[in-house]
């Protein structure tokens, strides 16, 4: 039984006239709104997408995220504009009580259904391969040894140490010197060594698209590659004590000359208490620190509070 | 069940209820520590706290607890709390008593005095700009208020003999303890900024971390900063 010939069909047209096209009908409406929707997402919206670009693995997710809302966009369409032709077409009216007709076993449909989805589905799953590779890990953490590297020379490292609730950081090309503030050069390969002194936190420079665990005892390597001058928010995603939500700070892109320049003006200033640093290492034993069990042994303390503790309390640096 | 027990079963689950309200809101919501507020204190531009550390807080339920006292500028006892008051665009000078022992620093770069006037502390009247807390016992705790970029390391008495004779009660009157004197400048606006101590000196926890180093009162706190 065709849908025309249904009792209850034929109150959805008027009586006599044959049943209209509804799949064309809808496959036309769908048409024209993606046709509009999708240049109106890929200009208009496209340049505002998260996270921007700052940053060579930014830019490449903000790409992703427009190919996602692209693809996306006429799937929605779809389910939305299926859904009201059929309430207004297909609405109950008086004296029809009776029941769509069934679609059950249409080798058409099923087939058009599992291609489509299959071919948007394996067509991310490729470009999103590609988008993970090209762009050296796409700013994620890729542990300890990453497998995609970029290309075009060593890139500038850059230690992320995390401690309850500050981030600092270590330039080991520039004496091995610790600082607050995270400066960086347009236009160069930036590797990050992210590790914890305590804690698990997680470092996200938002702007440049970068994102990786700070574990302790671990070297989470992210690579990215700042295209913009500026300045990025930089705040920690892992929930990691009391402070957590201020564990923030501002870093900054600038030219080669002025990163230069303030490298080696921080190496100067902070000569001091570099020198007391441990020597640069990708982790941090924080069981294990140099000199902390030594100086307490030396004094024969057991801990702070020079020994108010009692002996069962464990001892920790 | 008659109706005058069912009457009364159900004033007395109201009245539980109610008393549990109370008790929360005066417990956790209002409770906590007092205010030192210092901000009719200054004078010509210039404020002074005075904090002392102790390895103990005899004080509270939680003995084994490191603390600091603030004093109060107006009775000038010590209050247990590490919340205190100053005016905005102000020079504070800070006084710290360290009455605690040494526990080393996990990273030596706070070993460097940040953020102060003139980037040193005063050790027991000397300037300071660099504590090495790996090569002896030099450092007892922190005082950091990351917003401001100020990060102070607080001197411990350095000896073995002082470390093992430190002051038993807190607050603390005598005892080996070192005298810390800096001088910052509170922003023009106003606004609240939390301080904390970056020595793991919270024993017991792991890494150092919890207990005393996160509870009000203790090893972190506020600093407001008043119109």
């Amino acid at each position: 039984m065709t849908a025309a010939s249904e009792p209850g069909r034929q109150a959805a047209s008027a009586p006599g006239r044959p049943e209209p096209r509804h799949g064309l009908r809808i496959f036309l409406i769908w048409l024209v709104a993606s046709a509009i929707a999708d240049p109106l997402i890929w200009f208009l919206l496209g340049p505002h997408m998260p996270p921007g670009a700052m940053s060579g693995s930014a830019a490449h997710q903000q790409t992703t995220i427009n190919v996602m809302a692209l693809m996306s966009a006429p799937v929605l369409l779809f389910v939305l504009i299926y859904f009201g032709y059929a309430l207004v077409v297909w609405r109950h009216r008086e004296g029809d009580e009776g029941d769509g007709p069934p679609i059950h076993g249409n080798a058409r449909i099923s087939t058009i259904w599992i291609a489509a989805t299959s071919v948007i589905v394996l067509a991310l799953f490729g470009y999103g391969t590609v988008e993970l590779i090209v762009p050296a890990g796409a700013g994620a953490g890729e542990g300890p040894t990453p497998i995609w590297k970029p290309s075009g020379g060593r890139p500038l490292q850059v230690q992320v140490i995390a401690q309850q609730w500050v981030f600092t950081y270590r330039y080991p090309q520039f004496g091995g010197v610790e600082t607050p503030q995270l400066v960086l050069p347009e236009g160069q390969n930036v590797q990050f060594n992210v590790t914890s002194l305590d804690v698990i936190h997680s470092w996200w420079a938002y702007q440049l698209g970068v994102k990786a665990d700070a574990n302790p005892d671990v070297n989470n390597v992210a690579y990215t590659k700042p295209q913009q001058l500026g300045t990025f928010r930089v705040r920690c995603a892992e929930l990691c004590g009391l402070w957590h939500g201020a564990m923030t700070n501002v870093g900054r892109v600038v030219t080669p000359a002025q990163f230069q320049s303030w490298a080696t003006a921080t190496e100067t200033q902070l000569a001091a208490v570099t020198k007391n640093l441990p020597p640069y290492a990708t982790t941090y034993d924080a069981d294990a620190v140099a000199g902390l069990g030594k100086v307490l042994t030396q004094l024969g303390l057991n801990g702070a509070g020079g020994g108010f503790y009692p002996p069962e309390v464990p001892v920790q640096p | 069940m008659s109706l005058p027990v069912r009457v009364a079963t159900l004033l007395v689950a109201f009245a539980a209820v109610v008393a549990v309200a109370i008790f929360i809101v005066i417990h956790y919501l209002l409770g906590g520590p007092p205010v030192a507020d210092y901000t009719s204190m200054a004078q010509a531009g210039q404020v002074n706290v005075t904090m002392q550390t102790d390895a103990q807080t005899t004080v509270t339920d939680k003995p084994d607890w490191v603390t600091y006292f603030i004093k109060n500028p107006q009775t000038g006892h010590w209050d247990h709390t590490t919340l205190f008051k100053v005016p905005a665009n102000t020079r504070v000078n800070v006084t710290i008593l360290g009455f605690d022992g040494c526990t080393p620093l996990r990273n030596q770069f706070w070993g460097q005095v940040q953020g102060t006037i003139g980037g040193v502390e005063y050790v027991n009247g000397k300037p300071v700009s660099t504590l090495n807390s790996w090569a002896q016992c030099a450092v007892q705790h922190t005082f950091s208020i990351p917003g401001l970029g100020l990060s102070v390391p607080i001197a411990s008495p350095t000896s073995l003999q002082a470390n093992n004779n430190l002051c038993p009660t807190s607050p603390c009157t005598s005892g080996p303890h070192t005298v810390v004197t800096f001088s910052f400048r509170t922003p023009s606006r106003p606004g609240v900024f939390i301080w904390q101590c970056r020595i793991p000196c919270g024993l017991g926890y792991e890494y150092g971390f919890g207990g005393p180093m996160q509870t009000f009162g203790y090893m972190t706190g506020n600093m407001e900063v008043a119109a």
